[in-house]
């Protein structure tokens, strides 16, 4: 886990403390709306539908149990009593009162966290795979570089005033769990000779011109790494539109000037920074790496986990669906589900927080994960200690054993929160996870990700979703249109629209539909959904969905 | 002849509470659309929504949103509005907790 330096706390006490002074003058009227907001973006505080939101970042998706219990606090005491993960691995808050924002904002401190560049045209939360220093496939903890990363982008005062945002992901592993396709920047690490570094893919984005990211360099060694990386945004930060909003995203500068010559400009420009990084960015992530070094990780026999797994069958059913291989054969990586069916997909109540770091710190080696898929991840849990874990979350509703399936729904705010939103996206999920609970039907469906978005801007990610929904304002009614074939992993891929879009209660009909469907034409109970639909095509849930249109057809 | 003009209200967001408030008639900002004044006039709309800007120090982003009359005073004619005037639905709060406000 990264600890603050004492430039790290003092910056942050400074930033807080400027804040402070800016909501002040707010208030007594010395500062206008416009003057004031701004500066309430480039600290996290948005004015949504019925309150203010203040969206903190949880950077690369780690958390102690510490900041976890901090997380509670702020919940139970500025707000109604729970936090929301989101598909960046922030939190937000939906009620915090202007005044008591600052406060918010100390508290945070206190554990090293903070809000900072959460909005606005910046460089936003760097965000990695939630199974970072864990997983069994990866090369690297990417979460190093990640906080080098952040280090420099944070206040980066060539960066401060984009065309647009600026979001990068990375990863460490083949296994694409972070999504890096669908961002301005995907890093994966690589291995080459010995040396690590990175592949830079760019101009991925989803929102209303979705793109897949593409290769912007095979192979960059980490020396040469974050001034190939300030040569990218520079280059975009100078070329990029700004006359357009919708068309100032670095997918759009990418799409209209081709890969090729944005690579020839970012080479360019490279070896006019280059020289302006004489190590010191090295020497830092040398010291950043002593930081995130693994726990120790402890021996011990695991028959008690073999014995439950054996003979408990609601266990069983957890561990199949919730646990994950860990890179020590004798440990596992569980995701506790904050998907439970009817639930807000990624609400956590301050009490379920508190359980969840009381967990961490008795049994993970003190480390949470939060992951774009809004749920939960100790990252680092001896086999025998499963059966503890399980009875807890049991008794706090944390154990749905649903990850990778059905009810396992990303869904952004949509318009019961988001000023920005065309129609509702949560009690969409609700009623989807509801249906097929009621239904039991969800693990012979298996591995199937929805994903909704209440606008086009699609921070639900609705276009990588193997069924993605996306509500819209159809002259003053909701509509839901559908794409599916979407994937936000290594084989990325944006979904097909099925066609005319659904009214919000012919929705969820209109997925269960695809879903017979898919289950008519799997081959085998081993087909997965999105193999399914690669392999027959569109046709099939076409004529489901829309029977009247092949009726006139024919 | 000209478009027949739809009837507003003046909303905005409380600056302290965030919460969503309506100009009434007589200049106070209330909790409640269907307290809030009902403008049939173009004219006077622009007016009001001036009246409302100015007020700066307690307000933010005040706009003319459509409304109807109803029994109880102007509802909503567009859902946004609705939830805007009642509160999230996936749990009972905003303007649910304190004040419940049958859906149309």
């Amino acid at each position: 886990m990264y600890r603050y330096s004492e430039f790290d706390t003092a910056f942050l006490a400074e930033r807080n403390a400027q804040f402070r002074a800016q909501v002040e003058r707010r208030i007594d009227g010395s500062l206008t709306e416009d003057e004031f907001k701004p500066l309430r973006l480039m600290n996290g505080l948005y004015l949504q539908l019925h309150a203010y939101m203040l969206r903190v970042a949880i950077p690369y998706g780690t958390l102690s149990s510490a900041q976890m219990r901090q997380l509670a606090l702020l919940a139970e005491k500025w707000d109604k009593g729970y936090g929301h993960f989101t598909t960046r691995q922030n939190i937000q808050y939906n009620w915090p009162k202007l005044n008591d924002v600052p406060d918010m904002l100390d508290a945070l401190a206190e554990v090293g966290m903070h809000a900072i560049q959460t909005s606005g045209n910046t460089i936003r939360n760097v965000t990695a795979d939630h199974f970072a220093g864990a997983a069994a496939d990866e090369v690297a903890d990417p979460r190093p570089y990640a906080e080098l990363l952040r280090q420099w982008s944070t206040d980066h005062p060539e960066f401060q005033f984009m065309p647009r945002k600026f979001k990068i992901a990375i990863t460490g592993a083949e296994n694409d769990r972070a999504v890096i396709k669908a961002h301005d920047i995907g890093l994966q690490l690589v291995e080459r000779d010995s040396v690590l570094g990175a592949r830079v893919i760019v101009g991925g984005g989803l929102g209303r011109t979705p793109m897949i990211g593409k290769e912007l360099s095979e192979f960059v060694a980490f020396d040469d790494l974050l001034a190939y990386l300030e040569a990218t945004v520079s280059v975009w930060n100078q070329i990029g539109r700004r006359d357009n909003k919708y068309k100032a995203r670095i997918k759009i500068t990418v799409h209209e000037h081709g890969i090729d010559a944005i690579r020839a400009k970012v080479n360019e420009r490279f070896l006019k920074v280059r020289p302006q990084f004489k190590g010191a960015d090295m020497n830092l992530l040398e010291e950043i790496k002593g930081h995130f070094a693994p726990p120790a990780f402890r021996d011990g026999s695991v028959a008690s986990f073999e014995s439950a797994y054996t003979n408990d069958p609601v266990f069983r059913s957890w561990v199949d669906t919730n646990i994950a291989p860990h890179k020590n054969a004798d440990h596992a990586i569980v995701t506790i589900s904050i998907k439970k069916h009817g639930a807000t997909p990624g609400d956590a109540t301050a009490e379920q927080m508190r359980v969840m770091a009381d967990l961490a710190q008795e049994f993970a080696y003190d480390e949470l994960r939060i992951s774009h898929e809004q749920n939960v991840i100790l990252p680092h849990v001896h086999k025998s200690d499963l059966p503890a874990i399980h009875a807890k979350l049991k008794e706090h509703e944390l154990a749905t054993a649903n990850i990778g399936l059905i009810s396992d729904i990303i869904a952004c705010p949509g318009m019961d929160y988001c000023a920005l939103a065309t129609a509702r996206s949560i009690p969409v999920a609700q009623e989807i996870a509801t249906r097929f609970e009621d239904l039991k039907l969800e693990h012979d469906i298996g591995h199937l990700k929805i994903k909704i978005s209440g606008c086009i801007n699609a921070c639900g990610h609705h276009h990588v979703g193997h069924i993605g929904i996306l509500g819209l304002d159809r002259a003053g009614v909701e509509n839901y249109q559908i794409t599916l074939g979407g994937d936000g992993t290594e084989t990325a891929a944006i979904g097909d629209r099925t066609g005319p879009g659904f009214a919000y209660d012919e929705i969820v009909p209109a997925v269960e539909r695809i879903v017979d469907t898919y289950l008519e034409q799997r081959d085998n109970a081993e087909e997965t959904f999105l193999e399914t639909y690669r392999r027959v095509g569109m046709a099939p849930f076409k004529a489901a969905l829309y029977p009247e249109a092949q009726a006139n057809a024919a | 002849m000209a478009r027949a003009f739809t009837p507003k209200v003046v909303t905005a967001n409380d600056l302290l509470e965030g919460d969503v408030i309506y100009l009434t008639e007589d200049d106070r900002w209330s909790r409640e659309l269907s307290e809030a004044e009902l403008i049939t006039d173009e004219a006077h709309a622009q007016v009001r929504l001036l009246d409302a800007a100015r007020q700066a120090s307690k307000i933010v982003g005040a706009y003319l949103a459509d409304a109807v009359a109803g029994n109880n005073g102007p509802e909503p004619t567009h859902f946004r509005e609705d939830f805007r005037r009642a509160g999230p639905s996936n749990y009972a709060h905003g303007k649910q907790e304190t004040s419940p406000q049958p859906r149309t």
